[in-house]
């Protein structure tokens, strides 16, 4: 009798550890961008690492540490990615889920999710010898490595998420709103956009949360399309370089300790609580979304 | 039982035997890393290459990523050889010193670091003191030099290139502009330019150059003074860039840990010979000039 009281416990010890294991690499991953990062403050202002412009720490002259431009970079790459992606992720979602017959919704969905394994760097190939030529045709621009390019193809990589995620909303709409929006002599694309859509609204909040999360972390992709130049950006056909590619280009030659080291560990701290936080309000709507049907 | 025993036994010794022969053919192969400068990643993996064709025993691995990373690996014992198209900085070889690695700096090649533009610009020469101003950003627009009202698209590479930073501490003797884009190599910047019809952008000349030592098609190589009332001249024509008339010429460097020795030794003479010389110049870049040669000499490389 013990013996099996021993077991149990140890098995449940073992299922305890492996489950709060994400948990303790979560806090130790955070823990060691902050400890790292903070040291950045001893050399550099905080208020002049946040709000400068100039990021030039292999300066000819005096070095400069100020991340604004490439927040703003991130930022602008990011939104416009959700602006593409949202009206096309959500008519996607629309389609697969109310319209498409079985047969059609199956072909779909697996297609779908096929693009999600599109390798970045494959992505990235495709802003260089494709999207960017065309940007600069339709626009008549030079060069067509600039935010917009970053922002289209950012688009179609958190497009699948975006689909999914509305898609499963859209679904879990009880088919009751449907008949009784039927029934009062709606048509099939009033329902959609009258009934359905805001009936999961929530749910379609988080998914454009997740595209969002999913477009911010990307990095090999903005690297290779966006032209990584360092001045602020002062519109979408600007070249811009984002703070995962600014990471990524300096990390393998930086000495270690060096303040220049210390500074990349807290431009990754604050694209890490961004990411962070925009999961976390995903999450707390999805909560609620459920919360509110149950 | 006993049976069983002796196959056990039997197969025991096999697999021993079997082991430690793949482990004595492994010991005889040597292996050579060599990483770092984007600029002379592919010549060198063309001496490699001839260089393993006659030395059957030998493997040798070359990877790109930039001269400083390829420092970075040498300081940090990752690599057998670090290819970099800069010399080390100071404060390089002070962190190479504490951490007990001696560099050692060999030169195998000459490159004339090209300025290259669409095919298509209507600039042909520039001073070596314009060609910093329009990468400092203080030119904007090609008509300020007698080009088209087209604003200026600059191409670099990143931070940790050699090419970068010598290009800005021999041309600029500043900061880039911060509208220049930064590639991640030269390969790139040839492709972007040939698609911008205001790009401008350097790279190695080995970059410009096809099999057969024309420019490949699309780019145009400008021509560099010196100074205004010096003659522009092209870094197309071998005796410019060995004469150092061409003001951007530079040594490429390999740097090793002390003084080569054995295969690796081997193999950085191979170079330096005849035959290396000669790839060198198929591969696009200029053989050391004698200069050079008398410095590899004083190292006690070749005789």
């Amino acid at each position: 009798m013990n013996l099996v009281r021993i077991k149990e416990k140890a098995i449940h010890f073992f299922f305890f550890t492996t489950g709060i294991s994400a948990v303790i690499i979560l806090l130790g991953i955070f823990l060691m961008l902050l400890i790292r990062g903070v040291q950045t403050f001893k050399d550099v202002p905080f208020f002049d690492f946040l709000l400068g412009i100039a990021w030039n720490p292999s300066a000819y002259g005096e070095p400069s540490y100020g991340i604004l431009s490439m927040v703003v970079s991130t930022v602008m790459v990011t939104l416009g990615a959700i602006i593409i992606a949202v009206p096309l992720g959500i008519g996607t979602a629309g389609y697969i889920a109310e319209i498409a017959s079985p047969k059609k919704r199956e072909t779909l969905k697996p297609v779908i999710e096929i693009l999600a394994g599109i390798p970045s760097v494959v992505m990235g190939f495709i802003g260089i010898v494709l999207v960017g030529p065309v940007i600069a045709k339709i626009f008549g621009l030079t060069s067509g490595l600039n935010a917009l390019n970053g922002s289209i193809l950012l688009a179609v990589m958190s497009l699948p998420t975006i689909i999914s995620v509305s898609e499963d909303a859209i679904r879990a709409v009880p088919k009751d709103y449907n008949e009784a929006s039927y029934a009062l002599g709606a048509s099939r694309w009033t329902t959609l956009i009258r009934v359905t859509l805001p009936a999961c609204l929530s749910g379609i909040v988080a998914s454009v949360m997740l595209g969002i999360g999913r477009a911010i972390g990307e990095t090999m992709t903005v690297l290779m399309v966006t032209g990584n130049t360092p001045a602020m950006p002062h519109s979408f056909f600007d070249s811009v370089k984002t703070m995962t590619a600014t990471i990524a280009i300096e990390l393998g030659e930086v000495p270690y300790g060096t303040t220049h080291y210390y500074a990349l560990f807290a431009v990754g701290a604050i694209l890490f609580l961004t990411s962070f936080g925009v999961n976390l309000v995903a999450e707390l709507v999805t909560v609620k979304h459920r919360r509110g049907r149950a | 039982m006993k049976v069983r025993f002796v196959i056990a036994g039997i197969t025991c010794i096999l697999a021993l035997v079997f082991i430690t022969g793949c482990a004595k053919n492994e010991a005889d192969r040597v292996s050579i890393q060599i990483k770092g400068s984007d600029t002379e990643v592919n010549l060198v993996q063309r001496l490699a290459e001839a260089f393993m064709g006659k030395n059957q025993e030998m493997s040798i691995a070359v990877t790109g990523g930039g001269s400083g990373v390829g420092i970075a690996a040498l300081i940090n014992r990752q690599t057998d050889i670090a290819n970099s198209s800069r010399a080390m900085k100071d404060e390089e070889i002070k962190q190479a010193e504490d951490k007990g690695v001696d560099p050692v700096a060999i030169v195998f090649a000459l490159d004339g670091l090209a300025l290259i533009t669409h095919q298509n610009l209507p600039i042909d020469s520039l001073t070596l003191g314009e060609v910093a101003e329009v990468f400092k950003g203080e030119i904007a627009n090609w008509r300020e030099i007698g080009g088209p009202d087209l604003a200026v698209s600059l191409y670099g590479r990143q931070s940790n290139s050699g090419t970068y930073v010598y290009f800005r501490d021999n041309v600029l003797k500043g900061d880039y502009s911060p509208q220049a884009r930064r590639m991640n190599g030269s390969a790139q910047i040839v492709e972007a330019v040939k698609t911008d019809k205001a790009g401008v952008g350097y790279v190695g000349i080995g970059y410009v150059v096809d099999d057969k030592g024309e420019v490949i098609s699309g780019i145009k190589v400008l021509n560099i003074a010196k100074e205004a009332n010096l003659p522009a001249v092209t870094p197309l024509k071998k005796e410019n860039v060995r004469s150092g008339l061409y003001p951007l010429t530079r040594p490429l460097y390999q740097y090793t840990d002390g003084k080569p020795k054995g295969k690796l030794l081997e193999f950085i003479q191979f170079e330096l010979s005849q035959e290396g010389q000669e790839l060198v110049t198929m591969e696009g870049y200029y053989p050391v000039t004698a200069e050079y040669m008398d410095y590899n000499r004083r190292l006690g490389i070749i005789k």
